[in-house]
């Protein structure tokens, strides 16, 4: 099978622009493409992540940015899992290069998002969990990262402040990058005085939702040498995993858990299942990766990933934070493109972006916040019902 | 004259001793809360355990008490559906309560009880209290209430 190969990668700046998210999927489509040197017409495959919030268009996003660039006969598919979404159109395309069922293929995802709170569709649904959990619970997303930022304080000694660090520590990396949407500095003070929204989580913990749009050209590391590319970004694995029963952490938006007694609890949760299988397909460990990209919705949510990431022991991410390894400079940076927290969270582009960034560290080309060095990087997300990814790329 | 009524069906008992009401797999005997329903909708019974094909299940009650596996609360109205039965709005906590059944559920918890009323591990008990009022009258919903060490 071949090695599939980042060929270009490209984004539309994050924020919140009120246009249309085809504009932002057909600017980040045409940066990719610009980076790989490869032209429109060579690309045979197109896959898009599907926005749910959009309309039709957003239903069918694969063929959506394919007309939106001037049909060129490529063959199209749309993915959808959440917060995984790009991650899912990565493996869709990579999964067919591998095959030699197809050449070039452009991944693109974008989306336009409302303000303030997630909330569900209108109407009233009294069997559908993500309108039951609203209606009977008022249980937010943030109230279900709070409830994990709690356990690790009252399981590790977690402070506000460590969690304020993470905030802290993300605004000043993603400073000098062109694609963020805030690009000002915190600290520690800024994020304890703003407005508590689900204790312990301040309003400037959680990630805000926003406009924009990434991609990345694939294709074969045979194709990339015959196109000049000589040392490509590989990807070295993509990880999709589902949850394996019973599922005992409560994940948004349910009310509850399997139950373990039937059967046990399971050896891995979820998140670290997700992870663990990026490094078993790829056949590296943990002690491996030089750099990650984390999920960071909350910034206690990026201490839970370090972990389920194996890149410490439970209950020690604290500890790394507070010696400055996962800053830049440190011995594992996490997020140094700035992280959720510096862009907020554009749903379908978000694990495709990770994956940008990944492949600018890899490259050497992150200018400004740079991981010197940097060989491995691992990306991590978890989105609703039972979808995740963790892709690992390598150079 | 007020009646007061759960604003869901079949998830909890009322009185004194309330229960939630969960649905048992009748061939593994595994056990999924919110119990099934049976909305317009709604998927039938599928077991949940992979190793099982069991489609049909009985209705079981759980243990009113359990553990805390974490807490929050609600310091902004959450968007709608949730109705506040407060004008102005005032926030409530959350938990998520372990029970020996094996399984965790979250709840709202009891009225006049915050954050600072809970510890992971430390022990609740179902209540059932007022959620909001409707042409009906009072709709009732199940709550974890700190139980007094």
């Amino acid at each position: 099978m071949s090695t599939v190969a980042i060929a270009g990668v490209g984004m539309h700046p994050w924020g919140k622009w009120g246009r249309n998210f085809t504009e932002y999927g057909v600017h980040a489509a045409r940066a990719a493409l610009k980076d790989a040197g490869i032209a429109w017409s060579d690309v045979d495959l197109v896959v898009g992540g599907e926005t749910v919030r959009n309309g039709y268009a957003g239903y069918v996003a694969g063929s959506t940015f394919a007309q939106a660039l001037g049909w060129n006969g490529a063959r199209i598919a749309t993915s959808y899992a959440a917060c995984a979404t790009g991650a899912q159109a990565i493996d869709t395309a990579r999964a067919r290069i591998m095959a030699g069922l197809c050449e070039v293929a452009l991944v693109v995802g974008a989306d336009t998002t409302p303000k303030g709170f997630l909330a569900p569709n209108a109407g009233e649904r009294w069997s559908d969990p993500d309108w039951l959990r609203f209606r009977l619970l008022g249980m937010t997303n943030p109230a279900y990262f709070a409830l994990y930022a709690r356990r690790r304080m009252d399981l590790y000694g977690a402070t506000s402040e460590d969690f304020a660090q993470v905030k802290v520590k993300n605004a000043r990396h993603g400073l000098a990058n062109p694609n963020a949407r805030f690009r000002k500095e915190a600290t520690v003070e800024d994020v304890l005085a703003s407005p508590v929204v689900s204790d312990p989580l301040h309003l400037l913990d959680i990630c805000a939702t926003s406009d924009g749009a990434a991609a990345v050209v694939l294709c074969s590391v045979e194709y990339a040498r015959k196109h000049g590319i000589a040392n490509p970004v590989r990807v070295a694995a993509v990880s999709t995993v589902t949850p394996t029963f019973p599922n005992t952490v409560i994940d948004m938006p349910l009310l509850s858990t399997d139950s373990s007694a039937v059967v046990g609890v399971p050896e891995r949760t979820f998140k670290e299942a997700i992870g663990q299988a990026a490094y078993e397909e790829a056949g590296i460990g943990p002690e491996d990766v030089d750099v990650a990209e984390v999920y960071d919705l909350s910034t206690a949510l990026e201490l839970d990933w370090i972990e389920d990431l194996q890149l410490c022991k439970r209950g020690e991410a604290e500890v790394l934070l507070r010696a400055g390894d996962t800053t830049l400079g440190g011995r594992i940076p996490v997020n140094p493109s700035g992280g959720l927290a510096c862009f907020g969270e554009a749903v379908p582009a978000q694990a495709i972006a990770q994956v940008c960034e990944l492949t600018w560290q890899l490259r050497g080309q992150a200018t400004g916040r740079q991981v010197e060095g940097a060989r491995v990087g691992i990306t991590a997300n978890q989105g609703l019902f039972g979808h995740g990814s963790s892709v690992l790329l390598s150079v | 004259m007020t009646t007061s009524t759960p604003v869901i069906e079949g998830w909890f008992t009322t009185g004194e001793e309330p229960r939630l009401l969960a649905s048992r797999c009748t061939a593994c005997s595994n056990v999924v809360f919110p119990p099934v329903s049976g909305e317009a909708g709604a998927a039938a019974f599928f077991c949940r355990n992979p190793a099982c094909d069991g489609e049909e299940h009985a209705t079981v009650e759980l243990s009113r008490r359990g553990t805390v596996w974490s807490y929050t609360d609600a310091q902004y109205q959450p968007p709608a559906p949730y109705l506040s039965l407060s004008d102005p709005y005032e926030p409530f906590a959350l938990a998520a309560v372990e029970l020996p059944e094996g399984l965790v559920i979250l709840g709202q918890v009891a009225q006049g009880y915050g954050v600072a009323d809970l510890r992971v591990g430390s022990e609740v008990e179902l209540v059932v209290e007022t959620l909001n009022v409707d042409e009906t009258g009072e709709r009732t919903i199940y709550r974890w209430k700190p139980v007094a060490a």
